[in-house]
């Protein structure tokens, strides 16, 4: 086992994790960063991103709006001073962004152009054509390039985070990681560490995220002893391909495209998202513009009553962009167009593509503060790993973007300050437990009889069919034991593969592993929590929002025999209290939707 | 679906290397089930779980952006992901690491040397040393089509793989290095311009190219690679003859009077 000892540690090489990285090298010069990912970080899962990143920007908008636009998104379960301290920064992180060289798309006058997005009640969505997360997070690597102290550590594979108690507090104090390359553990001994290893979406069978996102970040914390917070919360995009579950952007909808089902009809307008707005003007907050929550739940009662079409991967509706016409689709959709032509042989000029709902954000994670920090001293964590606060019950698209700057800059800073404090030391005890652990994971290759594949298909079904769009108890008690039986098993996962370097059948079987845990925690969390809030709808008897019992963060902490444990912490509420959250006419009626903050008047559309 | 239905059972080879026990690499077949949506990824990942599990190949997105599953095809630098069976029935479809990358294993080459190579050209803004405007830059968007096909590049390296130079010259920057060093020359918010060209204006660095175009065929994201080369050769040229007659080229003002 090698020892490189560094003042940051940060393990994830995305966009949350390069902004932070930049950070600390902006904030404090002299301190030493290791950026450790296990893939190139222009490879990491933001390059995926499509639609746009929000920040308030021009007439007619306010911090306000964004505000009420996300707490509502969120059915009030976002930390209202989180999402303030984001709404007043998110706009300066898109400029940071142009700055950085990011091609925003722009109006003829040269200021940036901003795009609606579902949910927003104004336009505010900042886009880079429809490969926002790709220009983002290149033109974030590429700056990062400038500063000779961030060091990366690139297809490193991040295995545990390392505690220590010397001196009566637990803290964090470090990171073993394993060079794929080279084929040997490395410990990072740090002052601090910060996680932002993405999401969990690759627990789901039918999703839209990447390999790489597989819960290895939100695992190591669990272990550790940080708990997850929010993780029944998983968000289902409404377009994905049947199938291979690869996105087509909201920014298709968001330009205009509608949806319909088998005969052709916009069925929105059946599940409170209506009336029809008119073909070629979309409005926020309306039909194809309202939450993905909605979308996405109104395709599941369209696929109850039989109207959705039939394809060679089960059922779908359509995504109709034809009434734009040829030059607008190519000149504002060129990925989708790409993406229909490729994966399905289909021109959106001329044919309905066919789409359905597939897993595609968790809004939970690391619990972390305003100041990114966890529970455990020293550790940060930020980006979809973490659950910061403010997504609540339901992200809004495009404010994820924004906040991996927004709360990555905040991680770095705060871990940069946390390490001058208390810098790193090395420690025997620290090196001889690493290294004992590092003894362990590598033992694990050519050892084990269970098929890791088999496993890793039981899981994605057992998720796919007891914690969907809609969920009942007894379905959500399936999966609790179907994955306590499939982590049993997992403890005797066969590795077959014993070569040193780029070992990834060992690779895949450690985020399996992850992957489990965090499924655990994901199935008791949904099953504690008798209501329907945002991504979490019940069918059982616990259709309604129940802000009595549950206006609170779910807490789930791993104990002794590796099982989660669950508790509840309270919500912080500042100005808005909670209201119904309506979309469509109703969201205009006086009243209905009002706030705290606006009692009387109407919510904009 | 505009595809005809189709599907069987393709041989598939794909070559295989594992460091610390073989000599040399060497090709071996694999019965792959497909229909007329199974990517060449998809196979591959069906050899991994069905299989042998220690085959070994980098991915992640599986939509053609992230730049990870370039491989050699029948003998063509592809990606993986983007690429379908059926365009190769009835087989057999013959999976090689990317041409003119050392291979670590299996169909995972290093990357290392390409890096070190993007890192060189400073592919990050340098702003106009007099002050950047607030809150940001105005651009407007004929001033972004300059740059903007060659900021579509996803590092996947086709080009590298296609490109008969890269395998002859190994300091030779190559393709995707230099379009990023012409797509921030090209940025009207930058000024790095007198600091980049005499990194690519090395023997080494720009100067290997012969204009095959092999890197244009090749690129998936239509970055079109050769045309960067080429005003990037323009611009060195011109900034080499310049120097006798205007010793302050490299002044902000030179921006959009044509300078790469
Ligand atoms: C298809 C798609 C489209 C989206 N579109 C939008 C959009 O339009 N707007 C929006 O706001 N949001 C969007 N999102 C959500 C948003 O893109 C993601 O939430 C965000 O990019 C996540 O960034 P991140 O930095 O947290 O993680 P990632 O970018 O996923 O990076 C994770 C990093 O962690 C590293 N890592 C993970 N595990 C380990 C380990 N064990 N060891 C070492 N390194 C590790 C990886 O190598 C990687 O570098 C979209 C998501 C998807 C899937
Ligand atoms: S120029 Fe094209 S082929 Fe070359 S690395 Fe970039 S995207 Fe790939
Ligand atoms: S898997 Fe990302 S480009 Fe193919």
């Amino acid at each position: 086992m090698q020892t490189v000892r560094v003042d940051v540690a940060i393990v994830g090489g995305g966009g949350a994790g390069l902004r932070a990285a930049i950070a600390v090298a902006e904030r404090y010069p002299d301190l030493s960063i290791a950026l450790i990912s296990k893939v190139y970080p222009m490879r990491s899962h933001t390059v995926a991103a499509e639609g746009g990143s929000a920040g308030v920007v021009g007439e007619g908008d306010s911090l306000e709006k964004h505000f009420n636009d996300t707490v509502a998104g969120g059915d009030w379960l976002s930390d209202q001073d989180v999402v303030q301290y984001f709404v007043e920064h998110a706009t300066e992180e898109m400029y940071q962004l142009e700055k950085w060289g990011i091609p925003w798309s722009r109006r003829p006058d040269g200021h940036v152009n901003v795009r609606r997005f579902g949910g927003m009640s104004q336009p505010r969505t900042w886009f880079a054509a429809d490969k926002t997360g790709f220009y983002m997070l290149h033109s974030m690597f590429q700056t990062s390039l400038k500063y000779p102290q961030i060091v990366r550590y690139d297809e490193f594979f991040a295995l545990e985070v390392v505690t220590d108690d010397e001196g009566g507090t637990e803290r964090a104090r470090g990171v073993l990681a394993y060079t794929m390359r080279d084929g040997y553990p490395v410990l990072f001994e740090a002052g601090a560490v910060v996680i932002t290893t993405g999401g969990a979406g690759r627990i789901y069978g039918s999703n839209t995220n990447g390999a790489i996102c597989t819960a290895d970040g939100m695992g190591m914390a669990y272990r550790a002893g940080v708990p997850l917070r929010d993780m029944e919360f998983v968000q289902y995009h409404p377009t994905a391909l049947p199938g291979s579950g690869v996105l087509l952007t909201e920014g298709a909808r968001g330009e205009g495209g509608i949806l319909v089902n088998k005969d052709g009809y916009r069925y929105l307008q059946d599940y409170g998202l209506g009336p029809e707005t008119p073909l070629g003007h979309p409005e926020n907050k309306f039909m194809e513009l309202g939450p993905r929550d909605r979308v996405s739940q109104a395709y599941w009662h369209e696929l109850q009553k039989g109207r959705t079409l039939e394809t060679a991967h089960g059922p779908a509706v359509g995504l109709d962009l034809r009434h734009l016409g040829a030059a607008y689709i190519h000149e504002r959709l060129p990925l989708i167009v790409e993406l229909a032509e490729q994966y399905l042989g289909l021109d959106p000029v001329k044919d309905v593509i066919p789409v359905r709902p597939a897993v595609h954000y968790t809004m939970g994670g690391i619990r972390v503060g305003l100041d990114a920090s966890s529970s455990l001293p020293g550790l940060y964590a930020a980006g979809e790993c973490s659950s910061s606060g403010l997504h609540g019950a339901n992200r809004l698209g495009s404010n994820s973007l924004a906040e991996l700057c927004v709360l990555g800059k905040v991680a770095g800073e705060q871990a940069g300050a946390f390490a001058v404090l208390d810098p790193v030391r090395p420690s025997i005890g620290v090196r001889s437990r690493a290294a004992d652990v590092a003894d362990r994971y590598v033992a694990m290759m050519g050892a084990g009889t269970e098929d890791p594949a088999a496993i890793r298909r039981e899981m994605n079904a057992a998720m796919d069919a007891g914690l969907g769009i809609y969920r009942t108890g007894d379905g959500m008690r399936e999966a609790v034991s179907r994955i306590a039986a499939l982590q049993e098993r997992y403890a005797d996962v066969r590795v077959s593969d014993t070569c040193p370097v780029y070992n990834t059948d060992w690779t895949q079987a450690i985020e399996l592993g992850h992957m489990l845990d965090v499924a655990h925690a994901m199935a008791a969390s949904a099953l504690a929590r008798e209501e329907s809030r945002g991504a979490h709808q019940r069918l059982d008897g616990f259709d309604k929002r129940d802000d009595e019992r549950f206006l609170a963060h779910t807490l789930a902490t791993r104990d002794a025999q590796g099982h989660p444990v669950v508790s509840y912490e309270p919500v912080v509420i500042t100005t808005s209290q909670p209201a119904t959250r309506a979309y469509g006419a109703a969201g205009q009626a006086p009243g209905k939707a009002a706030t705290a903050e606006t009692p009387t008047i109407p919510k904009e559309a | 679906m505009a595809h005809s239905e189709a599907g069987g059972v393709m041989t598939v080879e794909v070559q295989r290397y594992r460091p610390d026990v073989d000599d040399t690499p060497r090709l071996v077949s694999y019965e792959v089930p497909w229909t007329q949506d199974t990517s060449v990824l998809d196979a591959l990942n069906y050899i991994k779980d069905e299989l042998d599990s220690s085959i070994t190949f980098r991915w992640s997105c599986r939509m053609a952006i992230c730049g990870s599953c370039g491989f050699m095809l029948n003998g063509e630098p592809k990606l993986g992901c983007e690429q379908f069976l059926r365009t190769y029935a009835p087989g057999p479809l013959r999976i090689e690491p990317l041409a003119n990358h050392a291979v670590e294993r299996d169909l995972v080459v290093d990357l290392e040397p390409f890096m070190t190579k993007l890192a060189a050209v400073e592919p990050y803004l340098h702003p106009d040393p007099t002050g950047t405007p607030e809150p940001g830059n105005l651009q407007t968007p004929e001033q972004m089509t300059r740059y903007g096909q060659f900021a579509a590049c996803i590092n996947c390296m086709l080009c590298y793989a296609a490109c008969p130079q890269v395998g002859l010259a190994t300091d030779f920057l190559g393709p995707a290095a230099i379009t990023a060093a012409v797509r921030y020359n090209k940025d009207s918010r930058d000024f790095g311009n007198a600091q980049r060209l005499p990194l690519l204006d090395q023997e080494d660095g720009l100067w290997p190219c012969t204009f095959v175009g092999a890197c244009s065929t090749a690129c998936p994201k239509g970055v079109d690679p050769a045309a960067a080369i080429q005003q990037a050769k323009f611009a060195a040229t011109m900034d080499w003859a310049t120097e006798f007659v205007m010793p302050h080229h490299g002044a902000p003002g030179a921006k959009d009077g044509g300078h790469a």
